[in-house]
Formats: C-alpha cells, sequence, structure tokens
C-alpha cells in the first residue's frame, strides 16, 4: 500500500452516488460505505492511510473514522487472505453442526481461527450470527453465503476455492432459498 | 392452516421473478396512488384497527407508533424521516431477508405508503453489511421503482415525492436498535441514545424520525388494499395478523414460512419444518422468538401458542418469531453459553453493567457447562442477571440476560448435576474465574 492512496475512477464514481443520498451538510453518514468501498480497493482490509483518505474524503478528524472502523466487525485492520472465510458459531448453526466446520477449514486451509495461510489465499475467523439460520450451518466467504453446509460440501467449496474456481453459492443442497427441504408446505396454490 | 391467498409474502422462496414485473404480477404496486389518497389519518387509522404490532421484536402497535409522528398541522419544518431497519441480526431470525432478496417491491412499496402516513419525504433501508446479495437485489427494486415513476417526484402519480434510499451497515447488531441505528446512519459508533427525547421528536438529523422492522413496513399496502378487519381476523385478540416464522436448529425441514399468529408451537414445527428431529418426544427445549427469549422446556411447547400474550404468560416472548429448536442431544447450557458469547462480543461498551456485565456472565456460564462451580453461584449468577437487566441504556442487556434466566429457570437440575458429577469426578473445589 502507498502512502498516495486515492480511490481509482470506480471507485469515485460509487463513492459519489453514495455521499448524494445524504442530505446537504450530512456527508458523514457515508462513512460507514466508503470505508466499505476503501477496504475492497485497498485489499480487503483498512491501513491507517486509507482511513486518513476516508477522512479528509468526507472532511471528518481521522479519530472519527478510526472510532468508526474500529467498532463494525466488517472492518479489518489487518490484511486478510483472498479468501475471508467467515465461520458462524452462534447457537442455530452450532446446533447444526458448525464446530465439524472449523475442523475442515483447518484441514483444507491449514488455518486456525484468526490465521491466514502462508500463500494468501485463506483467512479464517469465527464470527457471530449472519442472519440465515434456516439454512445453518453457514459460512461467509468475502461476499457469498454458502449454506445448508456438511462437512463434505463444505470440504468441496474450499477446495474448490484453492484451485481459484468458483464454487456454486447459497445453498449447497439444492434449496432456493429457505423452503423446506421436503417439499413446499405453503405457496403451492395456482398462481401462488 | 392459513390459505395461501392469505399469505403476504408470495415469494418467500424465490420461485418467482423478485423484479418488478413478477411483482406486479403479484400485484404489488397496483394502484397504490389509491393507497396513498385514503390520507394520512385514515392509513393510521387503518393500521391501528387491524392490530399490527411491530414485527422486528418488540411488538409495539405499529399505528400507534406512526401517529406520534408530528401531524400536518403541526409540522415546525423539519423534514419527517421513515428508516427501516434490516439490520436482521438477531440469532435464529433470517425473514427480512428473504424480503429483501425475493420480494423487495414489496417492501419499496410499503415504505412508500407508510412514509406517506407519517409525512415522510424519505426512507433510508439500513440493511445490514453482510446481506451483500440481498442489498443487491434491493437496489435494484429500488432503482426500477424509481424508473416506473413509482417513488421519486409525484411518486405513483399521487403527488407525494418520495425517496427510497438504501444505506448499508457493516456488522454490528446493537444496530439493530433504533437509536443506535440512527446514529450509525449518521455516521458514528452505533451506541444507543437516551429516551427522551424519542425519535418520533427528535431521530434522524435531529428531525422526526420513525424506526421499523422490514417485515412491519412491508405488511401495509396488503393490510390497506384488503382491509384492517381482514388482517385482524388472523390471530387471537391483540396478537392479530400472518407472521413470518423462522424456524432452525434441530427439526428435519428448517424453514421460514408465513403463518398466522397464535398458531399452536407444535403444530408450526410440525407441519411445515417436518416435525422434531427424532419426533416430537425427542425434544428438549425451544427459543421461541429469538435468542432474547427465554427457552421454554418441551412440558411448555406441548401446547403454547405462538403470540405475544401467550408467551409472555410463561415468562419468554414472541420477539422476532424465530424459533430455535433443541432436541435431547443439545448440551442445553452450552447452547445458551454461546448466546452469552454473542451478547458479550456485540455489547457496544457504553453502559457498564453491560459491557462488564456480559463478560461476567458469559465467564460464569463457561463454568457451568463444564459444570466447575458450586451449586451456590446459580443463585449468584441469576442475582447477576437481575442486577443487569433493566440498568441499561437500551435492551441489548436485558436480551443478554434473559436466556440465562429462562435456562436456570427450566434447567436448574441439570445445571446442579453437571456441577455434582464435576464434584464426584474431581472431589476438588471449582477453579475460580481465570479472569
Amino acid at each position: 500500500m502507498s502512502e498516495a492512496f486515492a480511490f481509482n475512477a470506480a471507485t469515485e464514481e460509487r463513492a459519489q452516488t453514495i455521499v448524494a443520498r445524504y442530505p446537504e451538510g450530512r456527508q458523514q453518514s457515508a462513512v460507514i460505505p466508503l470505508l466499505d468501498l476503501a477496504q475492497r480497493q485497498a485489499g480487503g482490509w483498512l491501513p491507517t492511510e486509507v482511513i486518513e483518505y476516508v477522512a479528509s474524503y468526507l472532511d471528518m478528524p481521522k479519530i472519527r473514522v478510526l472510532e468508526v472502523a474500529t467498532f463494525y466487525s466488517m472492518f479489518n485492520l489487518e490484511p486478510v487472505g483472498e479468501n475471508f472465510v467467515q465461520l458462524c458459531r452462534t447457537t442455530p448453526c452450532w446446533l447444526r453442526g458448525s464446530d465439524d466446520l472449523r475442523a475442515v477449514a483447518k484441514d483444507v486451509t491449514g488455518c486456525g481461527l484468526g490465521e491466514t495461510s502462508a500463500d494468501g489465499k485463506f483467512t479464517v475467523v469465527e464470527v457471530e450470527c449472519l442472519g440465515a439460520c434456516c439454512n445453518a450451518p453457514m459460512v461467509q466467504i468475502n461476499d457469498e453465503y454458502y449454506e445448508d453446509l456438511t462437512a463434505e460440501n463444505f470440504r468441496s467449496v474450499l477446495e474448490a476455492l484453492k484451485r481459484g474456481e468458483d464454487p456454486m453459492t447459497g445453498s449447497q443442497e439444492g434449496r432456493t432459498g429457505s423452503e423446506p427441504a421436503g417439499g413446499l408446505t405453503t405457496l403451492t396454490s395456482e398462481g401462488a | 392452516m392459513l390459505r395461501d391467498e392469505d399469505r403476504i409474502f408470495q415469494n418467500l422462496y424465490g420461485q418467482d421473478d423478485w423484479r418488478l414485473e413478477g411483482a406486479r404480477r403479484r400485484g404489488i404496486w397496483d394502484n397504490t396512488k389509491a393507497l396513498i389518497e385514503l390520507g394520512r389519518e385514515k392509513i393510521v387509522e387503518e393500521i391501528k384497527a387491524s392490530g399490527l404490532r411491530g414485527r422486528g421484536g418488540a411488538g409495539f402497535p405499529t399505528g400507534v407508533k406512526w401517529s406520534f409522528m408530528p401531524p400536518d398541522d403541526r409540522r415546525d419544518g423539519r423534514p419527517h424521516y421513515l428508516v427501516v431497519n434490516a439490520d436482521e441480526s438477531e440469532p435464529g431470525t433470517c425473514k427480512d431477508r428473504e424480503i429483501l432478496r425475493y420480494d423487495p417491491h414489496v417492501l419499496v412499496e410499503g415504505c412508500l405508503v407508510a412514509g406517506f402516513a407519517m409525512g415522510a419525504n424519505a426512507a433510508y433501508i439500513y440493511v445490514r453489511g453482510e446481506f451483500y446479495s440481498e442489498a443487491s437485489h434491493l437496489q435494484v427494486a429500488i432503482d426500477e421503482a424509481y424508473e416506473a415513476g413509482l417513488i421519486g417526484p409525484n411518486a405513483c402519480g399521487s403527488g407525494w415525492d418520495f425517496d427510497v434510499y438504501l444505506h448499508r451497515g457493516a456488522g454490528a447488531y446493537i444496530c439493530g436498535e433504533e437509536t443506535a441505528l440512527i446514529e450509525s446512519l449518521e455516521g458514528k459508533k452505533g451506541q444507543p441514545r437516551l429516551k427522551p427525547p424519542f425519535p418520533a421528536a427528535c431521530g434522524l438529523y435531529g428531525c422526526p424520525t420513525t424506526v421499523n422492522n422490514v417485515e412491519t413496513i412491508a405488511v401495509g399496502p396488503t393490510i390497506l388494499r384488503r382491509g384492517s378487519s381482514w388482517f385482524a381476523g388472523f390471530g387471537r385478540e391483540n396478537n392479530t395478523g400472518t407472521k413470518i416464522f423462522s424456524i432452525s436448529g434441530h427439526v428435519n425441514n428448517p424453514c421460514n414460512v408465513e403463518e398466522e399468529m397464535s398458531i399452536p408451537l407444535k403444530e408450526l414445527i410440525e407441519k411445515h419444518a417436518g416435525g422434531v428431529r427424532g419426533g416430537w418426544d425427542n425434544l428438549l427445549a425451544v427459543i421461541p422468538g429469538g435468542s432474547s427469549t427465554p427457552c421454554l422446556p418441551k412440558s411448555i411447547c406441548d401446547t403454547v401458542l405462538m403470540d405475544f400474550d401467550a408467551l409472555r404468560e410463561h415468562s419468554t416472548g414472541l420477539g422476532t418469531a424465530a424459533i430455535i429448536v433443541m432436541d435431547k442431544s443439545t448440551d442445553i447450557v452450552e447452547a445458551i453459553a454461546r448466546l452469552s458469547h454473542f451478547y458479550r462480543h456485540e455489547s457496544c461498551g457504553q453502559c457498564t453493567p453491560c459491557r462488564e456485565g456480559m463478560g461476567w456472565v458469559y465467564r460464569v456460564m463457561n463454568r457451568m457447562v463444564t459444570g466447575d462451580a458450586e451449586v451456590e453461584e446459580i443463585d449468584m449468577l441469576w442475582e447477576l442477571t437481575k442486577q443487569i437487566e433493566g440498568h441499561t441504556i437500551c435492551a441489548l442487556a436485558d436480551g443478554g440476560v434473559w436466556p440465562v434466566q429462562g435456562l436456570i429457570r427450566h434447567f436448574r437440575p441439570e445445571m446442579e448435576a453437571r456441577i455434582e458429577a464435576r464434584k464426584s469426578r474431581t472431589g476438588a473445589v471449582p477453579a475460580q474465574a481465570a479472569e
């Protein structure tokens, strides 16, 4: 990361669209979305100079932006791997076997919790509830959710990522959403 | 059982097109202008008459909440705002996600109608940051609605100007608390504000603001189209309407399902979720309304109805109607200890009883899991939860200690047995908490 961080043209355009959503003089409202854009451009984390850039972009004191960057869990203050693997550990996923997934992650990536693989391909962390409990257990990798996981299908997902492929996202058992796997019990009427 | 034609969320499972064309086919945006022409007062009256109570957890009557916004003759020049809480983060809850990704136009139309009813010309929809593709769908729906003249200047030809903006969060359970959400939307740490002043007097940017859950806002237009008595015809008095239930954990077919309020818990699980794994008799306990609501043992689950009042009678709550089912293989103490870990992690740190207390609760709970405790410490833990409850600015701490209270209320013998077993195994006095 060079010190002269600046939004590239694409990020700049998105940033302007976002800032325009808030009333005149309330640009600070855009700080979370802009930190998110900045993190994407900076490779998945927020070095100090990037935080400072966002502060000056929004005309905010640096400390106010740093406060936000440290408060919200989606901002990474240290580098992460190319695939940022977030294992949900909260009760609904745990009841359906999230502990097994941790073992699979370790086995395939070599990463324990909080670790990044030597080749920079993976970082593995545990996180709290990601809000897909009817498709538990689930894992978020970068922007995508991988749901209805088992030790076997999660292994396939990680191995595909390791090979540089794009594995299927969402339910790994072929569900469209959170309908009952045994067959629909509602919304079966004609025209429904 | 609720008939399909009485379900508001016709594309809950994403079987149909979620974009504008599909939405129109399902009756969304059908003469929305006529709903606005009812006028502010009439809309609020209808919502009150429908008995709709907030779907985000607290269950406050929605029409009453809307009526707190300054009426037209008492406006002081400040803009009014509708803020939609799509920060869905209560463990067990995953219903708003389905609306966002598979029926986003229901929400956008709901924003226009609700926004008009509170005199707002703008809505901000605060979506939890992790819901990336859900937020993308919502943004597409917003863009489509602008393009079609459904929102924007003279929305739906109603004469009312209305903007809808998406705002993505960045991972913080506390931002589901309405004043923390407002702080976050203003670009700050999500730390709750003291009330009063309430948001209806002084909310976003110091302006009159109402914060409502996604589902609450989304059901508005259908209630107005079909009439308050239609909606009020479902469920028991004071617990009316239809509701999306999220059923997770040890069931054969975890799912979201829209059902009638006051449906028996057992019927809900057996009819839609394929029953408890291993059969109903294999049930240990159910968390009935998201992680903050105390668990219920099987004996109560046998007959309890899923509504605000029935669950309150059993010292728990409907919350977000997220049902977490645990069968007899569950280590119930660890299941609750995991929730204590969650609340410790999510405490915003502002109030001492929560910031420090959640850590204490978690550490004691961890020892309860292994039995590395004295039986008297169960009483100490209970007392600790009572010292925390009600002593903080917001309800996060209450929600953090209620699961522990539910555990002690219904599973104390299990906790005691574990301590006795550990003692007979090691014969030693317990090690004190390491920290």
